[in-house]
């Protein structure tokens, strides 16, 4: 398949979360968009690994091309599961004081 | 490489000090020990003397500069530490804690000021942000502290999805996660290669998202709520060894990466530089909140910060550390003053000098440095950047302009000056003000002025 269509796959994804982080209201609804941009990155990241392998078949480079992007997508798999777990902590913590998860109540600080 | 370690080690026995000992103020005396060991660790890094030899496969590029801004963020912390600890310990119960967090965000400032390759960047940025979200809700009760925390996290986890996709697409580009700098030949016609669509893209994203990281507009919007509802001890440290480090990533990230982008590239940043003198400046004159005021003056900071990137050049980097220095100073003083205050409005301060005369001489030199009058460590740092611009040539009005904000923010701070000496009134204090605090404070005051006075006192430690 072409590289393109995992482009676009993972551009569309990434639009997704975006507009829900954007326009979403729910404190955890925002916080799943996130994730869901972070998980298009990271199937970027391994189509792209893929994409330059196949390049670099038959050349020097052949045994480590398109390896780190591999291990990227671990790195971001483990700080997105860090950022969850503060995430969700500070989620509870709202909602422990307010009984609520609305993000309408941020705008309260404005005044 | 040292302070990598030690501050990630000092963290894990801040927080094991916590069940040992319940001792609030000892607790502090163990975190500032911990941070002279860290000072000391990278001064020693400096000049050769490693706690382990570690291969880091050239991911990790330990450079005179990083490692020169390691020791300012570190020295600035520890009189952070010095001066506000028992404010710290007011917090909340898990003071302990609290250290453990600030050595954590010490040790991604560490990395965000010797990565070499976004893989680097990506994690400093993380471990220096994910404990500050925790520092801003430290407050647990308190709504505003809640909602800070909230949106600071939302905001940050949002500008860290940005990041990696514009990582994830300069990847695709150029096939590795190298900070680049080289032009790339291509083989068969011995030209330099074709910039691709998806890496402007992707430095574009970059772009944005370390705008957010440091507040520059127009991706200010979270700052002011955040510094304003979080605990004032962490603002203080957020808005300035954070955002000093924010700023060192910055630098370094884009210092390699201007060819790509070519002319458009200063037309953006200064778009984005006049924006942030702009609306940090004109918003900060009207606040009624001296808290919400200096968050709003730390947005016109970043703007005179982003000369550094504009200018390029060596004098920027001198630059940047003598403004990480100067502005750090000037704020911790001015936010340990302001902590003791009970009333954070402009009013609250009426009569400052009468009461407490060190308190208002101590916050009036820290102001005056902030607004960049001559004489304090501010001018020489605002000096040094609009300098670099002037040496890299051909945007001499976008000097002019700086200068005329910079005038512009003489006006807010001053305000306060006025309201401390000029004014009638009670400016009440939260209980008595300890000798030691006073000491601290004009020991910092001292060191403005000296700073102002031989600016290269800094610049020659840089190189020496």
């Amino acid at each position: 398949m072409p590289i393109q269509y995992y482009i676009y796959l993972c551009l569309t994804l990434f639009s997704i979360g975006i507009i829900g982080v954007l326009t979403r209201r729910n404190a955890i609804i925002v916080f799943m968009c996130v994730e869901l941009m972070l998980n298009a990155v990271n199937l970027l990241l391994v189509a792209f690994s893929k994409m330059h392998y196949g390049l670099a078949i038959g050349t020097p480079q052949e045994a480590t091309a398109g390896l780190d992007a591999q291990i990227f997508v671990f790195f971001i798999m483990v700080v997105a599961a860090a950022e969850v777990s503060v995430g969700l902590a500070i989620i509870v913590m709202m909602y422990r004081n307010t009984h609520s998860v609305d993000i309408n109540f941020l705008n309260r600080l404005k005044n | 490489m040292n302070a990598i370690i030690l501050s990630a080690l000092l963290g894990v026995v801040m927080m094991f000090s916590g069940i040992v000992t319940k001792n609030r103020t000892a607790i502090t005396y163990i975190a500032i020990a911990g941070l002279i060991v860290l000072l000391l660790g990278n001064v020693l890094n400096t000049y050769g003397v490693f706690v382990l030899h570690i291969d880091t496969h050239s991911m990790l590029n330990f450079e005179k500069f990083g490692l020169f801004f390691n020791s300012i963020a570190i020295a600035a912390t520890l009189i952070y530490v010095v001066l506000s600890g028992r404010d710290i310990e007011k917090v909340g119960v898990n003071v302990a804690e609290y250290y453990a967090l600030i050595f954590f965000v010490l040790c991604g400032v560490s990395i965000l000021s010797s990565f070499s390759g976004l893989l680097m960047l990506f994690l400093g940025i993380e471990i220096m942000s994910i404990p500050l979200y925790i520092l801003t809700g430290a407050d647990k009760r308190n709504l505003k502290s809640n909602e800070a925390s909230l949106k600071y996290f939302l905001m940050g986890a949002f500008s860290t999805g940005i990041m990696l996709m514009g990582i994830a697409l300069i990847y695709g580009a150029t096939g590795s996660f190298g900070l680049g700098g080289t032009v790339r030949i291509t083989a068969a016609t011995g030209l330099p290669m074709h910039t691709s669509f998806l890496e402007v893209a992707g430095l574009l994203l970059l772009f944005v998202s370390m705008c957010f990281k440091v507040s520059a507009a127009p991706f200010h919007f979270w700052t002011p709520d955040v510094y304003d509802g979080a605990p004032s001890v962490f603002t203080s440290f957020m808005a300035t060894i954070v955002k000093a480090a924010g700023f060192i990533a910055f630098v370094r990230l884009f210092d390699a990466h201007t060819e790509v982008l070519g002319p458009t590239w200063k037309l953006l940043l200064a778009f984005v530089i006049i924006a942030t003198l702009l609306i940090g400046n004109v918003t900060a004159v009207f606040q009624q909140s001296i808290k919400r005021m200096l968050a709003y003056s730390s947005i016109a900071q970043a703007g005179f910060m982003l000369f550094a990137l504009y200018g390029g050049n060596d004098l920027a980097k001198e630059g940047i550390l003598l403004y990480t220095v100067a502005y750090s100073l000037a704020t911790i003083g001015i936010f340990a003053v302001l902590i003791k205050m009970k009333d954070y409005t402009f009013d609250g301060f009426n009569g400052l000098a009468q009461k407490e005369p060190v308190l208002a001489f101590t916050s009036t030199i820290c102001l005056l440095s902030l607004a960049g009058i001559p004489l304090t460590a501010g001018f020489f740092a605002k000096y040094y950047m609009l300098a670099s611009v002037v040496d890299a040539g051909g945007s001499l009005w976008l000097v002019i302009v700086a200068v005329f904000f910079a005038a512009i923010s003489v006006y807010y701070y001053f305000r306060v000056i006025q309201a401390m000496y000029f004014k009638e009134g009670e400016a009440a204090t939260n209980g008595v003000i300890s000798q030691g605090f006073k000491t601290g404070l004009l020991i910092v005051a001292g060191l403005i002025l000296l700073f102002g006075v031989f600016p290269s006192l800094v610049l020659n430690a840089f190189y020496f």
